[in-house]
């Protein structure tokens, strides 16, 4: 039963490979710390700053349930959810979209690519404007929508198993069709839907209620967990899914549980915060780039997110004469990202 | 040193979709040694080797370990016994070597636990072994198809399993990376007792390598045994459709197989030079 013993080995060896083991894991620690710190600081700055200042000391009070004149209305009522949410959601698509990507090995088949989000999206939209449904209907009718695009474009793409380019195609067309249901939907809204619904093609943070935000914290909750238990499965997944089955994965099992757990977060957050545009796309590779490849980058690419989003949403509230929901702010980044990454990949074949 | 373990397959059918690949095939594996699976292309042999392996489920009939059906054995398990690497298995851009090869360490891991001292030593031998240590610290995408190959044999070789299936280790690899890899996998076998079962398209190669050949034609086994048994000018013709003669090798004294075309060919050795070959 026992594997053969290690023909000798020279210590020198051994303790070279431990060295560089080590380096490499204390600077992820190192990434994931700084990361940390800044959505903290983010977070902490969108809490003070906006069109009146206040200190942390009167943030920390509001924070801790005490009444403070002015800023318990402002920042409790206002901030607060909407800096809770931007954490949550960045969180969310960041993971989700990682999740896609690493499993898929390719960076374009992240959730908002591939219909996932559009199909979360266009579900509200109808709930919304013809069907007029509000709070918890909508999110419900978004959750389900998204589960069932996500299972759409896995059944049309499988063929002895799922290649990664067949299911992106698939899903780029099923988003295109979806987005197309989501504008009709919105041409014929009236106007005080139209505010609302508005929400669902960009991605907003604007109005905020702790309503939104809470069913998307409990999700966050409950399926990181789920997601970060499966983080070495995926990792020898990358191997593509032969080496993965060599390796003891059960690959079509893990699948199917990274699937259900990412759209979940993509749905409950897109439900909340609508489909922030290219935050799922953008987190995974910027991850990349800071943490170095061969590491898992689930926890590193939640946190990039969070703060992409935290940063686009107070730069789009403060940075420019008007103000633009979030979604405008990161489409902008993300957009010719996208086209960088569709010319390198079609010359390299790359992966993410 | 354990290397008694049985693998055998037992009236094993494949297929994928409506369309059968292997049909009721039987196998045994000779512990310790080194076994060759040739055949024609289409043939049944990666099918055969992904079943052996765990990684495409029977139709009919089943593989057995140790006298354990694998379908049924515990997936992690199972993985530190029986190691397999696929034709071709995907490197992460940027992954170094140093971070492939510890992914073959994840049969050996839980869940979310730590890296342990026994996993550094493993990947250390691992890079030995395929001298693939100066190399540890360099991007996989970076490296020449030869150094690439190696790289994935010490990810596999950190698997630490005492059976090591390889589909076509030798593919895309010139002439003296080709001898190179396979001398590494017979030191292996020689010095640790592993067993080893690939797929290798040079005939010769295999004849060279093999302890144990087998012949696979049409999704069943022609002919299996030593290969001055298996390698004959009747099987060759059966096997791949290809008139040849085969000679004693004078430099290993295995048979050493010459094939006979249309073209290049002196007069008295073509078969028959008006009938075109089907």
């Amino acid at each position: 039963m026992s594997a053969p013993a290690p023909a000798a080995v020279r210590p020198s060896v051994v303790q070279a490979v431990a060295r560089g083991r080590r380096r490499r894991s204390s600077r992820r620690l190192l990434v994931a710390v700084a990361l940390a710190v800044l959505a903290v600081a983010a977070f902490a700055v969108t809490l003070m700053a906006g069109q009146t200042f206040y200190p942390p000391g009167d943030v920390l009070g509001v924070i801790l349930g005490e009444r403070v004149p002015g800023a318990s209305f402002t920042v409790g009522r206002l901030r607060l959810p909407r800096g809770v949410l931007a954490v949550v959601a960045g969180f969310s698509f960041g993971l989700a979209g990682v999740t896609f990507q690493t499993m898929l090995r390719n960076p374009l088949a992240s959730p908002d690519i591939i219909g996932i989000s559009s199909g979360a999206s266009a579900a509200a939209a109808i709930a919304i404007v013809s069907l007029s449904l509000g709070g918890t209907q909508v999110s419900v009718l978004a959750i389900v929508s998204a589960l069932l695009v996500a299972l759409l474009v896995y059944v049309l793409a499988f063929r002895d198993g799922v290649v990664g380019t067949r299911l992106i195609l698939i899903g780029i067309g099923i988003s295109a069709i979806l987005d197309s249901v989501t504008s009709y939907a919105l041409s014929r809204a009236g106007d005080w839907d139209l505010q609302e619904a508005m929400r669902w093609l960009t991605g907003s943070l604007n109005g905020t209620t702790w309503d939104q935000v809470l069913p998307a914290l409990v999700a966050l909750a409950v399926l990181t967990p789920v997601l970060l238990s499966r983080a070495h499965d995926l990792s020898a997944m990358q191997l593509g899914d032969d080496t993965g089955a060599a390796l003891g994965v059960r690959v079509e099992r893990t699948r199917i549980t990274v699937i259900v757990a990412a759209v979940g977060l993509i749905a409950f957050a897109t439900s909340a915060a609508g489909p922030i545009a290219f935050v799922a796309f953008l987190s995974g590779p910027i991850a990349a780039r800071l943490v170095g490849a061969g590491g898992s980058l689930l926890v590193p690419a939640g946190l990039v997110g969070a703060l992409l989003v935290l940063v686009a949403d107070f730069a789009g509230q403060f940075a420019f004469d008007a103000r633009f929901p979030v979604g405008v702010v990161t489409g902008v980044l993300g957009a010719p990202y996208l086209i960088y990454l569709i010319v390198r990949t079609h010359r390299a074949g790359g992966s993410l | 040193m354990t290397t008694s373990h049985s693998l055998a397959a037992e009236g094993l059918t494949l297929g994928y979709g409506d369309r059968v690949v292997v049909e009721s095939l039987d196998l045994v594996v000779p512990p310790g040694e080194i076994t060759v699976i040739v055949g024609a292309n289409a043939c049944g042999k990666s099918t055969l080797l992904r079943s052996l392996s765990r990684l495409l489920a029977p139709r009919e009939g089943r593989v057995v370990l140790d006298g354990k059906e694998v379908h049924r054995m515990p997936a992690k398990q199972l993985a530190r016994t029986l190691g397999l690497l696929p034709q071709s298995p995907v490197a992460p851009e940027g992954i170094t070597v140093l971070d492939l090869v510890g992914r073959g360490r994840h049969p050996h891991q839980g869940m979310f636990s730590r890296w342990k001292a026994e996993d550094d030593v493993a990947v250390a031998a691992a890079l030995e072994a395929t001298r693939t240590t100066e190399l540890a610290d360099r991007a996989v995408d970076e490296l020449s198809g030869g150094q690439r190959q190696r790289v994935w044999i010490a990810m596999a070789l950190a698997q630490q399993t005492d059976l090591l299936l390889l589909d076509e280790p030798t593919t895309f690899l010139d002439a003296s990376h080709q001898i190179d890899v396979l001398d590494l996998l017979t030191d292996l076998n020689r010095g640790r007792g592993t067993t080893i079962v690939m797929i290798l398209h040079d005939l010769n190669l295999a004849a060279r390598y093999a302890d144990h050949l087998i012949a696979i034609a049409g999704g069943r086994l022609h002919a299996c045994g030593t290969p001055a048994e298996v390698l004959t000018e009747d099987s060759v013709r059966a096997v791949f459709g290809l008139d040849s003669r085969v000679i004693e090798d004078p430099v290993s004294g295995r048979p050493l197989m010459l094939p006979i075309g249309r073209h290049h060919v002196r007069p008295q050795l073509t078969p028959n030079p008006l009938q075109p070959v089907e």
